[in-house]
Protein backbone atom coordinates (compact mmCIF):
# COMPACT_ATOMS: atom_id res chain seq x y z
CA UNK A 1 0.00 0.00 0.00
CA UNK A 2 2.87 2.42 1.01
CA UNK A 3 4.67 1.46 -2.44
CA UNK A 4 1.40 2.39 -4.25
CA UNK A 5 1.03 5.78 -2.50
CA UNK A 6 4.67 6.67 -3.23
CA UNK A 7 3.95 5.79 -7.19
CA UNK A 8 0.72 8.34 -7.06
CA UNK A 9 2.49 10.77 -4.88
CA UNK A 10 5.83 10.66 -7.44
CA UNK A 11 3.92 10.44 -10.82
CA UNK A 12 1.14 12.73 -9.91
CA UNK A 13 1.18 15.11 -6.98
CA UNK A 14 4.91 15.91 -6.36
CA UNK A 15 5.44 15.54 -9.94
CA UNK A 16 8.74 16.06 -11.41
CA UNK A 17 8.19 18.49 -13.84
CA UNK A 18 5.70 20.41 -12.87
CA UNK A 19 6.74 21.09 -9.13
CA UNK A 20 10.30 20.13 -8.94
CA UNK A 21 11.24 21.90 -12.42
CA UNK A 22 13.26 18.60 -13.29
CA UNK A 23 13.11 17.85 -17.35
CA UNK A 24 12.36 21.00 -18.34
CA UNK A 25 14.46 20.96 -21.41
CA UNK A 26 13.01 18.19 -23.35
CA UNK A 27 9.81 18.99 -21.81
CA UNK A 28 10.20 22.36 -23.81
CA UNK A 29 12.04 20.68 -26.68
CA UNK A 30 10.27 17.57 -27.41
CA UNK A 31 6.68 18.76 -26.69
CA UNK A 32 6.07 19.79 -30.34
CA UNK A 33 3.82 16.30 -31.56
CA UNK A 34 2.21 13.77 -29.03
CA UNK A 35 3.64 10.85 -30.73
CA UNK A 36 7.28 11.94 -30.26
CA UNK A 37 6.09 13.22 -26.66
CA UNK A 38 5.03 9.35 -26.28
CA UNK A 39 8.59 7.86 -27.78
CA UNK A 40 10.06 10.59 -25.76
CA UNK A 41 8.39 10.17 -22.05
CA UNK A 42 8.48 6.21 -22.18
CA UNK A 43 12.48 6.20 -22.84
CA UNK A 44 13.03 8.43 -19.91
CA UNK A 45 10.44 6.33 -18.01
CA UNK A 46 12.53 3.22 -19.13
CA UNK A 47 16.10 4.96 -18.01
CA UNK A 48 14.67 6.29 -15.41
CA UNK A 49 13.81 2.70 -13.63
CA UNK A 50 17.09 1.30 -14.69
CA UNK A 51 19.02 3.87 -13.17
CA UNK A 52 17.22 4.04 -9.72
CA UNK A 53 18.30 0.20 -9.33
CA UNK A 54 21.76 0.75 -10.34
CA UNK A 55 22.62 4.18 -8.23
CA UNK A 56 20.95 2.58 -5.42
CA UNK A 57 23.55 -0.46 -5.27
CA UNK A 58 26.24 1.84 -6.34
CA UNK A 59 25.30 4.21 -3.40
CA UNK A 60 24.74 1.50 -0.58
CA UNK A 61 26.87 -1.35 -1.76
CA UNK A 62 30.36 0.93 -3.10
CA UNK A 63 30.27 4.35 -1.91
CA UNK A 64 28.72 4.10 1.62
CA UNK A 65 31.13 0.97 2.73
CA UNK A 66 34.21 3.24 1.39
CA UNK A 67 33.43 6.53 2.65
CA UNK A 68 33.59 7.74 -0.65
CA UNK A 69 30.09 9.58 -0.58
CA UNK A 70 32.28 12.69 -1.97
CA UNK A 71 32.05 11.02 -5.37
CA UNK A 72 28.73 10.47 -5.38
CA UNK A 73 27.93 13.42 -8.10
CA UNK A 74 30.75 12.31 -10.17
CA UNK A 75 29.77 8.68 -10.04
CA UNK A 76 25.75 9.24 -10.82
CA UNK A 77 26.67 10.79 -13.38
CA UNK A 78 29.18 8.61 -15.00
CA UNK A 79 26.43 5.39 -14.48
CA UNK A 80 24.01 7.46 -15.99
CA UNK A 81 26.01 8.24 -18.78
CA UNK A 82 27.59 4.78 -19.93
CA UNK A 83 23.75 3.33 -18.91
CA UNK A 84 21.84 5.70 -21.60
CA UNK A 85 24.55 4.14 -24.23
CA UNK A 86 24.06 0.78 -22.79
CA UNK A 87 20.21 1.01 -23.54
CA UNK A 88 20.72 2.42 -26.66
CA UNK A 89 22.83 -0.18 -27.88
CA UNK A 90 20.35 -3.10 -26.35
CA UNK A 91 17.38 -1.72 -27.68
CA UNK A 92 18.81 -1.33 -31.35
CA UNK A 93 19.94 -4.93 -31.05
CA UNK A 94 17.19 -6.04 -29.81
CA UNK A 95 14.15 -4.36 -31.48
CA UNK A 96 15.22 -1.94 -34.77
CA UNK A 97 12.07 -0.46 -35.03
CA UNK A 98 11.54 0.77 -31.24
CA UNK A 99 15.13 2.12 -31.96
CA UNK A 100 14.24 3.82 -34.94
CA UNK A 101 10.98 5.83 -33.02
CA UNK A 102 13.33 6.97 -30.14
CA UNK A 103 16.48 7.22 -32.01
CA UNK A 104 17.73 10.82 -31.69
CA UNK A 105 16.14 11.13 -28.07
CA UNK A 106 18.11 8.12 -26.63
CA UNK A 107 21.73 9.63 -26.48
CA UNK A 108 19.44 13.10 -25.24
CA UNK A 109 18.39 11.58 -22.01
CA UNK A 110 22.24 11.83 -20.07
CA UNK A 111 21.94 15.55 -19.75
CA UNK A 112 17.94 15.46 -18.78
CA UNK A 113 18.11 16.28 -14.78
CA UNK A 114 15.04 14.79 -13.91
CA UNK A 115 17.59 11.51 -14.09
CA UNK A 116 19.94 12.74 -11.92
CA UNK A 117 17.23 14.57 -9.75
CA UNK A 118 15.85 11.08 -8.81
CA UNK A 119 19.12 9.39 -7.87
CA UNK A 120 19.64 12.31 -5.58
CA UNK A 121 16.32 12.43 -4.28
CA UNK A 122 16.43 8.65 -3.85
CA UNK A 123 19.66 9.36 -1.96
CA UNK A 124 18.17 12.31 0.20
CA UNK A 125 15.37 10.43 1.19
CA UNK A 126 16.79 7.58 2.28
CA UNK A 127 15.06 4.95 0.30
CA UNK A 128 14.99 1.04 0.35
CA UNK A 129 16.19 -0.32 -2.87
CA UNK A 130 12.21 -1.10 -3.71
CA UNK A 131 10.92 2.07 -3.17
CA UNK A 132 13.84 3.61 -5.18
CA UNK A 133 12.59 1.29 -7.83
CA UNK A 134 8.61 2.42 -7.61
CA UNK A 135 10.13 5.86 -7.22
CA UNK A 136 11.42 5.84 -10.64
CA UNK A 137 8.72 3.79 -12.21
CA UNK A 138 6.34 6.83 -10.94
CA UNK A 139 8.59 9.45 -11.87
CA UNK A 140 8.70 8.33 -14.96
CA UNK A 141 5.18 8.03 -15.76
CA UNK A 142 4.88 11.68 -14.71
CA UNK A 143 7.29 12.92 -16.88
CA UNK A 144 5.41 10.95 -19.81
CA UNK A 145 2.11 12.41 -18.02
CA UNK A 146 3.14 15.65 -18.06
CA UNK A 147 4.89 15.01 -21.37
CA UNK A 148 1.95 14.50 -24.00
CA UNK A 149 -0.28 16.59 -22.22
CA UNK A 150 1.82 19.74 -23.08
CA UNK A 151 2.02 18.30 -26.46
CA UNK A 152 -1.40 18.10 -26.68
CA UNK A 153 -1.77 21.43 -25.97
CA UNK A 154 0.70 22.56 -28.16
CA UNK A 155 -1.00 20.74 -30.95
CA UNK A 156 -4.12 22.74 -30.39
CA UNK A 157 -1.87 25.97 -29.79
CA UNK A 158 -0.56 26.08 -33.60
CA UNK A 159 -4.12 27.11 -34.43
CA UNK A 160 -4.13 29.75 -32.11
CA UNK A 161 -2.87 33.46 -32.89
CA UNK A 162 -0.46 34.16 -30.43
CA UNK A 163 1.25 37.55 -30.27
CA UNK A 164 4.28 37.15 -31.67
CA UNK A 165 7.12 37.63 -29.00
CA UNK A 166 5.50 34.89 -27.24
CA UNK A 167 5.66 32.37 -29.75
CA UNK A 168 7.80 29.26 -28.81
CA UNK A 169 9.01 29.35 -25.26
CA UNK A 170 7.30 32.08 -24.45
CA UNK A 171 3.86 30.20 -24.50
CA UNK A 172 4.89 27.24 -23.59
CA UNK A 173 5.66 28.36 -20.15
CA UNK A 174 2.47 30.19 -19.81
CA UNK A 175 0.89 26.68 -20.58
CA UNK A 176 3.34 25.15 -18.47
CA UNK A 177 2.28 27.53 -15.45
CA UNK A 178 -1.41 26.91 -15.82
CA UNK A 179 -0.70 23.05 -16.03
CA UNK A 180 1.07 23.36 -12.52
CA UNK A 181 -1.57 25.60 -11.23
CA UNK A 182 -3.78 22.37 -12.04
CA UNK A 183 -0.93 20.09 -10.24
CA UNK A 184 -1.31 21.94 -7.53
CA UNK A 185 -5.03 20.63 -7.16
CA UNK A 186 -3.79 17.34 -6.59
CA UNK A 187 -1.54 18.66 -2.87
CA UNK A 188 -2.61 17.45 -0.33
CA UNK A 189 -4.10 14.27 -1.90
CA UNK A 190 -1.46 12.28 0.34
CA UNK A 191 0.75 13.73 2.46
CA UNK A 192 4.19 12.01 2.63
CA UNK B 1 40.74 28.89 -36.84
CA UNK B 2 39.54 32.37 -35.98
CA UNK B 3 38.97 34.44 -38.73
CA UNK B 4 39.04 37.68 -37.58
CA UNK B 5 39.12 37.78 -33.52
CA UNK B 6 36.15 39.41 -32.35
CA UNK B 7 36.36 41.83 -29.57
CA UNK B 8 36.92 40.36 -26.13
CA UNK B 9 34.34 42.73 -24.92
CA UNK B 10 31.85 41.68 -27.69
CA UNK B 11 32.60 38.27 -26.26
CA UNK B 12 31.66 39.15 -22.89
CA UNK B 13 28.40 41.57 -23.82
CA UNK B 14 27.04 38.34 -25.70
CA UNK B 15 26.39 36.56 -22.93
CA UNK B 16 24.09 39.53 -21.47
CA UNK B 17 21.81 39.78 -24.71
CA UNK B 18 22.24 38.82 -27.79
CA UNK B 19 23.17 35.22 -26.67
CA UNK B 20 21.62 35.28 -23.17
CA UNK B 21 21.80 31.29 -21.47
CA UNK B 22 18.14 31.60 -20.68
CA UNK B 23 16.27 34.43 -22.62
CA UNK B 24 17.56 33.69 -25.82
CA UNK B 25 19.23 29.94 -26.16
CA UNK B 26 16.24 28.06 -23.07
CA UNK B 27 19.57 26.70 -21.34
CA UNK B 28 19.38 25.73 -17.69
CA UNK B 29 15.74 26.42 -16.82
CA UNK B 30 15.63 23.70 -13.95
CA UNK B 31 17.59 25.98 -11.50
CA UNK B 32 16.18 28.81 -13.36
CA UNK B 33 12.95 28.17 -12.20
CA UNK B 34 13.47 26.11 -8.85
CA UNK B 35 15.58 28.29 -6.80
CA UNK B 36 14.28 31.69 -8.05
CA UNK B 37 11.92 32.08 -5.43
CA UNK B 38 13.82 34.57 -3.29
CA UNK B 39 16.17 36.95 -4.98
CA UNK B 40 19.42 35.53 -2.65
CA UNK B 41 18.42 31.88 -3.81
CA UNK B 42 18.73 33.47 -7.30
CA UNK B 43 21.86 35.04 -6.52
CA UNK B 44 23.91 32.31 -4.95
CA UNK B 45 22.53 29.80 -7.32
CA UNK B 46 24.03 32.41 -10.01
CA UNK B 47 27.05 32.21 -8.17
CA UNK B 48 27.80 28.57 -7.92
CA UNK B 49 26.63 27.88 -11.48
CA UNK B 50 28.94 30.94 -12.23
CA UNK B 51 32.01 28.97 -10.59
CA UNK B 52 31.52 25.65 -12.16
CA UNK B 53 31.41 27.33 -15.48
CA UNK B 54 34.63 29.39 -15.27
CA UNK B 55 36.79 26.67 -13.58
CA UNK B 56 35.46 23.98 -16.33
CA UNK B 57 36.00 26.35 -18.74
CA UNK B 58 39.70 27.20 -17.92
CA UNK B 59 40.39 23.50 -17.52
CA UNK B 60 38.32 22.14 -20.61
CA UNK B 61 40.57 25.05 -22.92
CA UNK B 62 43.74 24.02 -21.19
CA UNK B 63 42.64 20.29 -22.01
CA UNK B 64 40.98 20.68 -25.52
CA UNK B 65 44.42 19.27 -27.42
CA UNK B 66 44.60 16.55 -25.21
CA UNK B 67 40.80 14.91 -24.62
CA UNK B 68 40.31 12.68 -27.83
CA UNK B 69 37.46 14.02 -29.46
CA UNK B 70 35.40 10.22 -28.73
CA UNK B 71 35.26 10.52 -25.08
CA UNK B 72 34.89 14.00 -24.85
CA UNK B 73 30.99 14.60 -23.34
CA UNK B 74 31.66 11.69 -20.62
CA UNK B 75 35.14 13.95 -19.84
CA UNK B 76 33.67 17.22 -19.88
CA UNK B 77 30.85 15.85 -17.65
CA UNK B 78 33.46 14.09 -15.18
CA UNK B 79 35.43 17.84 -15.01
CA UNK B 80 32.13 19.46 -14.23
CA UNK B 81 31.26 17.16 -11.80
CA UNK B 82 34.17 17.37 -9.83
CA UNK B 83 33.94 21.64 -9.62
CA UNK B 84 29.94 21.04 -8.67
CA UNK B 85 31.42 18.78 -5.90
CA UNK B 86 33.63 21.79 -4.75
CA UNK B 87 30.80 24.42 -5.48
CA UNK B 88 28.45 22.16 -3.12
CA UNK B 89 31.02 21.45 -0.11
CA UNK B 90 31.75 24.75 0.46
CA UNK B 91 27.94 25.74 0.46
CA UNK B 92 27.70 23.23 3.02
CA UNK B 93 30.38 24.40 5.11
CA UNK B 94 30.29 28.07 5.10
CA UNK B 95 26.24 29.16 3.76
CA UNK B 96 24.62 25.91 5.17
CA UNK B 97 21.44 28.04 4.93
CA UNK B 98 21.42 28.95 1.57
CA UNK B 99 23.09 24.99 0.89
CA UNK B 100 19.80 23.68 2.75
CA UNK B 101 17.49 26.53 0.67
CA UNK B 102 18.79 24.97 -2.94
CA UNK B 103 18.64 21.82 -2.05
CA UNK B 104 19.48 19.09 -4.73
CA UNK B 105 19.89 21.84 -7.24
CA UNK B 106 22.92 22.19 -6.10
CA UNK B 107 24.32 18.84 -7.08
CA UNK B 108 21.70 19.36 -10.59
CA UNK B 109 24.44 21.67 -11.81
CA UNK B 110 25.86 19.38 -13.28
CA UNK B 111 23.62 18.85 -15.82
CA UNK B 112 23.19 22.06 -16.40
CA UNK B 113 23.16 22.46 -19.91
CA UNK B 114 24.90 25.84 -19.93
CA UNK B 115 27.78 24.48 -19.08
CA UNK B 116 27.96 21.57 -20.85
CA UNK B 117 26.67 23.64 -24.37
CA UNK B 118 29.47 26.77 -23.73
CA UNK B 119 32.17 23.53 -23.31
CA UNK B 120 31.39 21.56 -26.59
CA UNK B 121 30.91 25.00 -28.40
CA UNK B 122 33.34 27.53 -26.77
CA UNK B 123 36.43 26.14 -24.54
CA UNK B 124 37.01 23.39 -27.13
CA UNK B 125 37.41 25.28 -29.36
CA UNK B 126 39.52 28.61 -27.80
CA UNK B 127 41.96 29.20 -25.82
CA UNK B 128 41.91 30.04 -21.71
CA UNK B 129 41.95 34.10 -21.84
CA UNK B 130 38.54 33.83 -24.10
CA UNK B 131 37.44 31.47 -22.49
CA UNK B 132 37.02 32.44 -19.25
CA UNK B 133 35.65 35.63 -20.49
CA UNK B 134 32.84 33.65 -22.68
CA UNK B 135 32.46 32.22 -19.30
CA UNK B 136 32.23 34.97 -16.97
CA UNK B 137 30.25 36.84 -19.70
CA UNK B 138 27.51 33.52 -19.82
CA UNK B 139 27.86 33.23 -16.32
CA UNK B 140 26.67 37.36 -15.53
CA UNK B 141 23.68 36.81 -18.12
CA UNK B 142 22.75 33.59 -16.00
CA UNK B 143 22.93 35.16 -12.69
CA UNK B 144 21.05 38.50 -14.27
CA UNK B 145 17.64 36.69 -15.58
CA UNK B 146 18.31 34.39 -12.11
CA UNK B 147 17.90 38.05 -9.96
CA UNK B 148 15.34 39.55 -11.95
CA UNK B 149 13.54 36.44 -11.75
CA UNK B 150 13.94 35.91 -8.02
CA UNK B 151 13.22 39.56 -7.35
CA UNK B 152 9.75 39.87 -9.29
CA UNK B 153 8.71 36.15 -7.69
CA UNK B 154 9.90 37.41 -4.04
CA UNK B 155 8.36 40.87 -4.58
CA UNK B 156 4.96 39.67 -5.17
CA UNK B 157 5.22 36.69 -3.28
CA UNK B 158 6.14 37.83 -0.11
CA UNK B 159 6.23 41.36 -1.07
CA UNK B 160 10.19 41.83 0.03
CA UNK B 161 13.13 41.75 -1.69
CA UNK B 162 16.45 40.30 -0.30
CA UNK B 163 14.27 40.12 2.84
CA UNK B 164 13.72 43.86 3.33
CA UNK B 165 10.32 45.08 3.02
CA UNK B 166 9.33 47.08 0.08
CA UNK B 167 5.63 46.61 -0.15
CA UNK B 168 3.40 47.73 2.80
CA UNK B 169 0.94 45.97 4.69
CA UNK B 170 -1.85 47.06 2.18
CA UNK B 171 -0.37 44.89 -0.22
CA UNK B 172 -1.56 40.68 -0.03
CA UNK B 173 1.06 38.86 -0.99
CA UNK B 174 -0.01 36.38 -3.92
CA UNK B 175 0.87 33.01 -2.65
CA UNK B 176 1.13 31.41 -6.37
CA UNK B 177 4.16 33.64 -7.30
CA UNK B 178 6.55 31.69 -4.95
CA UNK B 179 5.17 28.12 -5.28
CA UNK B 180 5.76 26.95 -8.90
CA UNK B 181 3.13 27.97 -11.12
CA UNK B 182 4.21 31.62 -10.92
CA UNK B 183 7.88 30.54 -11.90
CA UNK B 184 6.65 29.44 -15.31
CA UNK B 185 4.36 32.62 -15.86
CA UNK B 186 6.82 35.06 -14.81
CA UNK B 187 9.23 33.12 -16.85
CA UNK B 188 7.23 33.27 -19.76
CA UNK B 189 6.57 37.15 -19.32
CA UNK B 190 10.23 37.56 -19.02
CA UNK B 191 10.76 35.45 -22.28
CA UNK B 192 8.03 37.14 -24.50
CA UNK B 193 9.20 40.81 -22.98
CA UNK B 194 12.93 39.27 -23.99
CA UNK B 195 11.80 38.69 -27.59
CA UNK B 196 9.65 41.80 -27.82
CA UNK B 197 12.36 44.44 -26.72
CA UNK B 198 15.00 42.48 -29.37
CA UNK B 199 12.09 42.92 -32.20
CA UNK B 200 12.01 46.85 -31.34
CA UNK B 201 15.97 47.06 -31.18
CA UNK B 202 15.90 45.27 -35.23
CA UNK B 203 13.56 47.51 -36.27
CA UNK B 204 15.46 50.96 -34.90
Amino acid sequence: MNLLLLFISAAIVNNFVLTYFLGICPFVGVSKRVSSAVSMGLAVMFVMTITAAVTWLIYHLLLVPYHIEILEYVSFILVIASLVQLVEMFIKKVSKPLYDTLGIYLPLITTNCAILGLALFSVLRDYSFVESLVFGIGAGAGFTLALVIMAGIREELELSNIPKPFRGAGITMIVAGSLALAFMGFAGLISM
Amino acid sequence: MAKTPTPLSKEFLKGLWNENPILRMLLGLCPTLAVTNSAINGLSMGLATTFALLCSSILISLLRKIIPSQVRIAGYIVIIATFVTVADKFLAAYLPEISKALGPYVPLIVVNCIILGRQEAFSSKNGVGRSIIDALGMGSGFILVLLVLGSIRELFGSATIFNLQILGDWFNPWMIMILPPGAFLTLGLLIGLGNWLNERKVKI
